[in-house]
């Protein structure tokens, strides 16, 4: 029938102009990486044979982290205030407690040996600039692996989505819109207020890392697994350092994007069907009287 | 003036101060459209429909939208988005809807050059249709800047340029569009204005144009058969339904473009719903950063034809630039539909399976549109950017033909 041979041919021009513009327009701009990898194999740590004590750990630990990093869950509290520490440092240095639940503990033995090197950041750290966390190399494979098995032992078993971005990235990466208040106070002043980064890395890092609000639509899921997975792959020379979180971690962190930048996903599949039911239904009546006003003409 | 005694408020003295019964006849009952028509001819109730969508979404859009570069962005992905009850709802639509409108324009402007709709009686249809085409376009581009998104401000820097004209340096005219030396505050308020009264005013007074050109030389049809009205209309009044060539607007049209309606509401709410990103682009989810140039600027895909014939000549030739060569021919591609009536020598109105050779012309085009669309997208890159090239000469070239091609279907039908 003439109709369906016209649809045919107005389906089959506009699906070649959105398979053009759209799939294979971005598959040709966006460059194509292998897919993240939550073994850490190329991290130099430790022989996962490996198995460490967590008593000798927590006499390693104590002898040597917490000078700068608080461990506030068994009992550790911070040095230093915030300001002072960043003074110190150039960086605030993350509190231990969750270590253990969210990083990968072959990626953690790594780190400790060699912060950047772990990290995929050496590029930041050339002509005599160093990370202000010390390489850790000299100590016996055994006496990291012990560490490791101690920040493991203190770990909490679960932690919620929010906790986990709030400990892996919230150190560098604000998240405006949850709990974001727009606050006008006074006559031309405007405030817009929302979980900020904790500290200001931006001359750490060298600019200001973006708010992560809306990065669950601003980059597809799978890209944001494979930039948090390891940054490097789609931005080369990124200061962002790999951080080394395990799969079920990284997960509950892009869940947590999706929760606080897609907030009205739940309702919109919900409604969805209902309208789509609704104008099915609308339409069908539509052709039955349709049919029945062109019998008389026909 | 007739003094008439009917209260206002009755049936009958209604109709004798507005005639309406009269009215009624000419716009609907009596409004007679050709019986052979396909579902092409609905397209013209589903643009009216999808741009009601547009306003009525708008309207929601605009009560809590903020035309201000520091609350641009977050009034719409966060207080639109997030805080307003089916804010989301509303700011889908309208951006699907701006998209999905110009999916309807072209097939629109397809069908009545296919079928011949344009010409011998016809122009002022196509003349205000094209003029419906400048000024959606305008509306769309004005629109994409306020959510002030990356793509929102780096589109809005790259065609706002345009205007310097190349090598004629008209940079005060760059900076009289833009409110300054470069795309800010002041920019993004005057494209607000433009975009939720000017445009839109001046659209409603183009489409009223539109249905007021159509009424008297009467839509074509199928065959293009030069159909007497006046003579079918009686056939039609006498009862005799099923012989008469002709249909009245209401009902009989009307329902069927009510369910082709119902058709594509479905095929657009699918998009609001779980198909947005084309329509939405996933760049302009990042806030505007004009000192950040995002890796690919591309403007929405409705442009990207004309966008790949500015492009299209990336070197220079016997001394003129290829940025003002790209310009020319950008120019020329915003004008070339609008006199389409006026170089087509062929004097008969025939649909396009009727002229053979413009039956080719105009499936190269429809290719040559497409091509043009993709690799508007694509980075202008080694062989990227000499597909572009041969496109863009294509599309010159067969408007350069055009003339030649239907003077040549007249000669063979033995019409010249």
């Amino acid at each position: 029938m003439r109709e369906f041979k016209i649809l045919g041919v107005l389906v089959f021009f506009t699906a070649l102009l959105y398979i053009g513009v759209e799939p294979f327009a971005h598959s040709q701009m966006h460059a194509h990486v292998e897919a993240p990898e939550y073994d850490f194999k190329d991290a130099d740590g430790v022989d996962k044979a490996l198995v460490g004590n967590a008593q000798n750990g927590a006499a390693l630990v104590q002898a040597n982290c917490i000078a700068c990093h608080s461990i506030t869950k068994a009992g550790f509290a911070p040095m230093m205030d915030d300001a002072t520490s960043a003074a110190s440092y150039g960086v605030v240095p993350p509190d231990l407690s969750t270590a253990g639940t969210m990083y990968d503990p072959h990626f953690l033995a790594a780190f400790i040996k060699n912060p950047a090197k772990a990290t995929k950041t050496e590029h930041k750290f050339e002509d005599g600039a160093v990370h202000p966390m010390p390489s850790y190399d000299w100590m016996k494979p055994q006496e990291i692996a012990d560490m490791v098995a101690y920040l493991k032992s203190i770990a909490p078993k679960t932690m919620t989505n929010k906790e986990v971005f709030n400990d892996a990235c919230n150190r560098c990466h604000s998240m405006k819109y949850d709990g974001m208040k727009i606050i006008t106070d006074g006559p031309n002043g405007v405030r817009k207020e929302g979980v900020k980064a904790r500290s200001d890395v931006s001359k750490y890092m060298g600019k200001t890392p973006p708010d992560l609000s809306q990065y669950i639509r601003s980059r597809s899921e799978s890209y944001l697994h494979e930039f948090i997975n390891d940054p490097q792959k789609h931005l080369a020379g990124t200061a962002m350092p790999r951080v080394g979180l395990t799969e079920k971690a990284e997960n509950q962190v892009i869940k947590y994007m999706e929760e606080i930048g897609e907030v009205k996903k739940p309702e919109r599949e919900a409604l969805a069907p209902k309208f789509l039911a609704y104008l099915l239904i609308f339409t069908i009546f539509a052709f039955l009287w349709k049919a029945k006003i062109w019998r008389e003409v026909h | 003036m007739a003094k008439i005694n009917e209260s206002l408020f009755s049936a009958e003295g209604l109709d004798k101060r507005l005639n309406l019964t009269q009215f009624n006849k000419v716009m609907m009952t009596e409004y007679w459209i050709p019986k052979d028509i396909n579902f092409l001819w609905a397209m013209g109730v589903v643009l009216a429909s999808t741009f009601m969508i547009l306003i009525v979404s708008g309207i929601f859009l605009m009560m809590y939208y903020k035309p201000d570069t520091a609350l641009a962005f977050d009034s719409v992905n966060y207080t639109i988005m997030q805080e307003v009850g089916f804010g989301w709802l509303f700011r889908h639509m309208h951006g699907v809807a701006a998209s999905v409108v110009f999916l309807i324009i072209y097939i629109h402007m397809f069908t009545g050059l296919y079928y011949g709709s344009y010409k011998k009686g016809r122009e002022m249809i196509w003349i205000s249709g094209m003029l419906l085409f400048v000024t959606f376009s305008a509306a769309g581009f004005s629109g994409y800047m306020l959510p002030w998104g990356q793509m929102s401000y780096w589109a809005a820097a790259v065609i706002t340029n345009l205007f310097s004209g190349g090598s004629l340096h008209a940079d005060f005219l760059v900076e009289w569009i833009r409110g300054g030396y470069s795309v800010g505050d002041a920019t993004l308020t005057r494209f607000f204005m433009l975009h939720v009264f000017l445009m839109p005013i001046i659209i409603l007074g183009i489409i009223v144009l539109h249905f007021y050109t159509l009424r008297i030389p009467h839509v074509n049809n199928q065959e293009s058969d030069d159909i007497d009205f006046d003579a079918e209309a009686e056939k039609y009044l006498a009862g005799n339904k099923k012989e008469s060539k002709v249909i009245p607007f209401w009902p009989v049209f009307l329902s069927k473009d009510f369910a082709i309606l119902g058709a594509f509401l479905i095929f657009y709410f699918y998009l609001v719903f779980f198909n947005y990103e084309f329509a939405m682009d996933p760049v302009n989810f990042d806030p505007a950063d004009p000192m950040v140039t995002p890796a690919h600027i591309y403007p929405e895909w409705y442009f990207l034809w004309s966008y790949e014939v500015l492009r299209g000549f990336f070197f220079d030739i016997a001394g003129m630039s290829a940025m003002d060569i790209g310009l020319i021919a950008f120019a020329f591609a915003q004008v070339i539909f609008m006199i389409v009536p006026f170089i087509d020598r062929d004097p008969d109105i025939l649909p396009a399976f009727k002229r053979p050779r413009f039956n080719i012309w105009f499936w190269v085009l429809m290719f040559d549109l497409v091509v043009l669309s993709v690799y508007g997208k694509l980075p202008p890159t080694g062989m990227n950017a000499w597909i572009g090239f041969f496109a863009t000469l294509t599309f010159l070239g067969l408007f350069a033909i055009f003339p030649f091609i239907t003077k040549a279907d007249a000669k063979a039908r033995g019409a010249l």
